[in-house]
C-alpha cells in the first residue's frame, strides 16, 4: 500500500509532507491577494508622513504591539470604547501590520486626536503621573534626539514593497520630517503631500526633533485618516463608487 | 548502550547531543527566569527599571524566543539527533563537523536574536521578531540541520522510517517553509538592521498567523510529538499503542494544523470566509490531537504502575495529559463566540502556558532526565527523589499559572463588555487593569515555582554527570524497548 512505500522512502515522505501542508496555506492566503473586496475602497488613507513613519518604527522597536492592539472588533462595547471598527484599508500601508494580539493596555487603533500632545508627553515620560493604576513602563528615554538620517531611504524601501510614495515625497522626506515637528515651520508642502498630518511641537521642546515628537505624531494620526461621518461600507454591489 | 546485541557498536555522534542537552537546560533556565521577571513587571511596573533595555516590550520577545526557540529548539535538535541515529542504526550524516556547525550556528542565531531584541532590533511580528540578517543566518543553519537529519534517514540500516522521525521531518520541513514565507522583507540598507515586510495589513496579518499558529503546530507540537513517540515507548518499555493510529494521527495533524491560523484574527478586518475556515479546521484539529494523546498515554497499558515508581515517566505522561487538555481548550477558544470573550485577554496567555509548560517543557524534562544517564554513560540519575520534587513543584506552579490566567482573562473580558443599568460601559479600561493585579502576583508565583523546579533539575543533572555514588535508586535504567524500531 501507499503508506508502506512512503515510510520506506524518505524523499517520497518529504514530498508527501510538503503537499499536505501546502494546501491549507494556499487556499487561505492566495485569495486574499486576488479578491478585490478584501480591502474596502475608502478615501483618506495615505502613506505615513516621514515623522509619523519614524514614530511608527519607534512603536515597533519598543514592542508596543505586545500590550496594545490596533484592531477594533465590531462589538457594541468596543465601538463605544474605541470608535468605529477597524477597516482593512486602514492598515493597507502598514509594513508590517501592528494589529496585536493582547490588550494589557487599551486598543490604539483610533487613539489619534483623543488626547493632547501634552497628555501623551506626560504619559510616556511617567505613565502613573497621568493614570495612577497604569502598569506601563516609563519611556522617559524617548526625550532624546530622533536619529534617522536616511528617512528618504526608508520611503524608497517602502515604495518597493508597494506604498505609493511619490518622487516628490522622497525628495522632501528630510525636510518634511523636520517641518512637522517644528513650530512655525512652512508646512504647506507637507500638508499637501500628507493631508491632515498633525503639525507642531509634540514634546514640549521646540529646539529639537525628539523620538517623543515622532512617536506622538504617529499616535495622533492613528485611526484619523478615514472620515467616518461620510464613510459608507462599500460592498461588492458598488465597489467603484469611491476612488 | 541500547544498540543491537550483535556486531560491533555503531559509532553514534553523541558529543553534539550532549552539548545540545546542556544548551537546552541552560536556555530553559534563562527562558523561565525571563518569564518570571516580565511577569513581575506586570504586577510591579517599577521593575521596568526606567532603562530602555529592560522594559516589558523589549524583554517579552527575549522570554518567548528563549522558551520556544532556545529551550524548545535545542531540545528538538538534541532529541532528533539522538532518535534519528538510534532508530536508523547509523551515525549522524555529515559527522562531527556538520553537527557542530548546526550546534554553534543555532546558538549564534539565539544570541543574535536576543541581543537584537534588547537593543530594540525587531521586525515587530510575534514569534518572528528577528530582523532580516538573523533570518538569513537561521535559514542557512536550518538547511544544514535538514541535511544532517534527512541524510541520516537516507543512509539508515532499517527498512522503515520510525514514526518519531516522520514528526521530526514534518517539523523541520514545515518550519523552513513558514520561516521563509513569513520573513519576506526588504532591508532599508545592507548595513542596517531595519527592514520592511513585503506584505502589509490584512495579507501580512494572515501570513503572520499562518506562521504563528504553525510555529505552535509544527515547532511546539509535531516536533515534540516526535519526542513522545520515541521516549514514552522507550521509557515504558512498551511498543506504541497503535501503529495505525500513528499514521492517521500524523497525516491528519499536519494537514489540518496549517489551516488554523485565522482563529488568531477573529472579528478583525480579515474577511469572514477566512475566519470561518480557520475556526472550522481548528475544531476538526481536536480529533487528531486527541488521537495522538490516546496513542501516547495508552502506550502505558500494562505498565501503569510505573507512574508511581518512575517520576521521569510521570513527567512524560503528564505532558501528554496537558497536551490533551490544551488541544481541547484551543478548539474551544477558536469558536468565534468564545473567542470574542477570550481574545486580547490573559486567557490566551494561560492557554499558551498550559501547552508550553505542561506539554512542551514536561516532555522535555522527561526526555532530558532519560537521556542524561544514557549520554554520559551513567547507571542512572543522581536522585530520583529530586526528580519527584521537581515534578510536584513544577506541576503546582503550572496550576497556579493557568488558573490565575483563566480567572483574570475571563474577568477582564467580561469587564470590558459590562454595561451598567443606564446603558453606559460599566468600567473604564484602567479599572480592568487594576483588577488584574492579584492574579498577576499569583501567576508570578507559579512561574517562580516552575523556575525552582528547573534549578533542581540543573543540580540533579550536574551531579549525575559528575558521577560518583548514587544517592538512591528506585528505578533501574530501562532495557531496550520491545517492538520499537531501534
Amino acid at each position: 500500500m501507499l503508506h508502506s512505500k512512503m515510510e520506506r522512502n524518505s524523499i517520497l515522505l518529504v514530498i508527501g509532507i510538503l503537499v499536505t501542508i501546502a494546501i491549507g496555506g494556499l487556499v487561505e492566503i492566495v485569495p486574499l491577494f486576488t479578491i478585490g473586496e478584501t480591502i474596502e475602497k475608502v478615501s483618506g488613507v495615505r502613506p505615513y508622513s516621514p515623522l509619523e513613519l519614524a514614530g511608527r518604527n519607534i512603536y515597533i522597536r519598543e514592542g508596543c504591539y505586545l500590550c496594545h492592539s490596533q484592531q477594533i472588533r465590531p462589538f457594541r462595547d468596543e465601538v463605544e470604547r474605541y470608535g468605529h471598527y477597524s477597516l482593512a484599508a486602514e492598515s493597507m500601508y502598514d509594513h508590517p501590520f501592528q494589529w496585536g494580539s493582547k490588550r494589557t493596555g487599551p486598543d490604539l487603533a483610533r487613539v489619534g486626536g483623543r488626547y493632547s500632545n501634552d497628555w501623551h508627553r506626560q504619559h510616556l515620560l511617567d505613565p502613573r503621573a497621568v493614570v495612577p493604576g497604569s502598569i506601563m513602563p516609563s519611556y522617559s528615554f524617548l526625550a532624546r534626539p530622533l536619529q534617522v538620517d536616511n528617512i528618504d531611504q526608508h520611503l524608497k524601501t517602502l515604495r518597493i514593497v508597494g506604498v505609493p510614495y511619490t518622487d516628490d515625497m522622497i525628495a522632501n522626506a528630510k525636510a518634511d520630517l523636520a517641518a512637522q515637528a517644528t513650530p512655525d515651520a512652512d508646512t504647506k508642502g507637507l500638508l499637501a503631500r500628507y493631508p491632515k498630518a498633525v503639525v507642531g511641537d509634540f514634546d514640549g521642546n521646540p529646539a529639537q526633533v525628539s523620538e517623543l515628537d515622532a512617536l506622538i505624531a504617529y499616535l495622533q494620526v492613528l485611526g484619523t485618516m478615514v472620515d467616518f461621518t461620510t464613510y459608507k461600507p462599500q460592498y461588492a454591489a458598488n465597489p467603484e463608487s469611491q476612488p | 548502550m541500547d544498540q543491537a546485541m550483535i556486531g560491533p557498536p555503531i559509532p553514534y555522534e553523541e558529543e553534539v547531543v550532549r552539548k545540545l542537552v546542556i544548551a537546552c537546560v541552560f536556555w530553559g533556565v534563562v527562558a523561565f527566569a525571563a518569564g518570571l521577571f516580565i511577569a513581575l513587571q506586570l504586577a510591579f511596573p517599577v521593575l521596568n527599571l526606567g532603562l530602555e533595555w529592560t522594559t516589558f516590550g523589549r524583554l517579552r520577545p527575549v522570554h518567548t524566543s528563549a522558551a520556544i526557540f532556545a529551550f524548545g529548539g535545542n531540545a528538538l535538535l538534541a532529541t532528533s539527533f539522538h532518535v534519528v541515529q538510534r532508530t536508523c542504526r547509523t551515525p549522524l550524516f555529515g559527522g562531527r563537523a556538520l553537527a557542530d556547525f548546526v550546534f554553534w550556528g543555532y546558538q549564534l542565531f539565539i544570541v543574535l536574536a536576543a541581543s537584537g531584541y534588547v537593543m530594540g532590533i525587531t521586525e515587530g511580528r510575534e514569534y518572528a521578531e528577528p530582523e532580516w540578517y538573523v533570518d538569513l543566518w537561521l535559514t542557512i543553519v536550518w538547511v544544514a540541520y535538514l541535511v544532517a537529519f534527512l541524510g541520516t534517514i537516507m543512509k539508515r540500516r532499517e527498512p522503515h522510517i520510525y514514526v518519531a522521525n516522520w514528526f521530526y521531518l514534518a517539523f523541520i520541513v514545515t518550519i523552513a517553509v513558514l520561516h521563509i514565507g513569513n520573513n519576506l522583507s526588504v532591508p532599508v540598507s545592507l548595513f542596517g538592521a531595519k527592514s520592511y515586510s513585503l506584505f502589509s495589513g490584512v495579507q501580512d496579518a494572515m501570513l503572520q498567523w499562518w506562521y504563528g499558529h504553525n510555529a505552535v503546530g509544527f515547532f511546539l507540537t509535531a516536533g515534540f510529538l516526535g519526542i513522545m513517540y520515541y521516549f514514552i515507548p522507550k521509557r515504558a518499555e512498551r511498543p506504541v499503542y497503535s501503529y495505525r493510529l500513528s499514521i492517521i494521527h500524523f497525516w491528519s495533524l499536519i494537514f489540518l494544523y496549517i489551516w488554523a491560523g485565522p482563529h488568531h484574527l477573529h472579528y478583525t478586518a480579515l474577511p469572514d470566509w477566512t475566519q470561518t475556515l480557520g475556526m472550522t479546521f481548528s475544531i476538526m484539529l481536536w480529533m487528531p490531537s486527541w488521537g495522538g494523546m490516546i496513542n501516547g498515554i495508552m502506550t502505558l497499558r500494562g505498565a501503569w504502575d510505573r507512574l508511581r515508581t518512575d517520576p521521569v515517566l510521570r513527567f512524560m505522561v503528564t505532558s501528554v495529559a496537558f497536551y490533551g487538555m490544551s488541544t481541547f481548550e484551543g478548539p474551544v477558544m477558536s469558536i468565534k463566540a468564545v473567542n470574542s470573550l477570550s481574545h486580547y485577554t490573559d486567557w490566551t496567555i494561560g492557554h499558551v502556558h498550559s501547552g508550553a509548560l505542561g506539554w512542551v517543557a514536561f516532555v522535555v524534562f522527561g526526555a532530558v532526565y532519560h537521556l542524561v544517564p544514557v549520554l554520559w554513560k551513567r547507571s542512572g540519575l543522581y536522585s530520583l527523589k529530586l526528580v519527584d520534587a521537581h515534578y510536584w513543584i513544577a506541576t503546582i506552579g503550572i496550576v497556579f499559572y493557568i488558573t490565575s490566567m483563566w480567572i483574570s482573562g475571563i474577568m477582564q473580558g467580561l469587564m470590558w463588555r459590562a454595561y451598567d443599568d443606564l446603558g453606559f460601559l460599566q468600567y473604564a479600561f484602567i479599572e480592568t487593569v487594576e483588577a488584574m493585579h492579584p492574579y498577576y502576583v499569583i501567576r508570578a508565583l507559579g512561574g517562580l515555582l516552575f523556575l525552582i523546579g528547573a534549578l533542581l533539575m540543573v543540580y540533579n543533572i550536574w551531579r549525575t554527570v559528575r558521577g560518583g555514588a548514587m544517592a538512591e535508586q528506585r528505578y533501574p535504567m530501562p532495557k531496550p524497548a520491545l517492538g520499537v524500531a531501534e
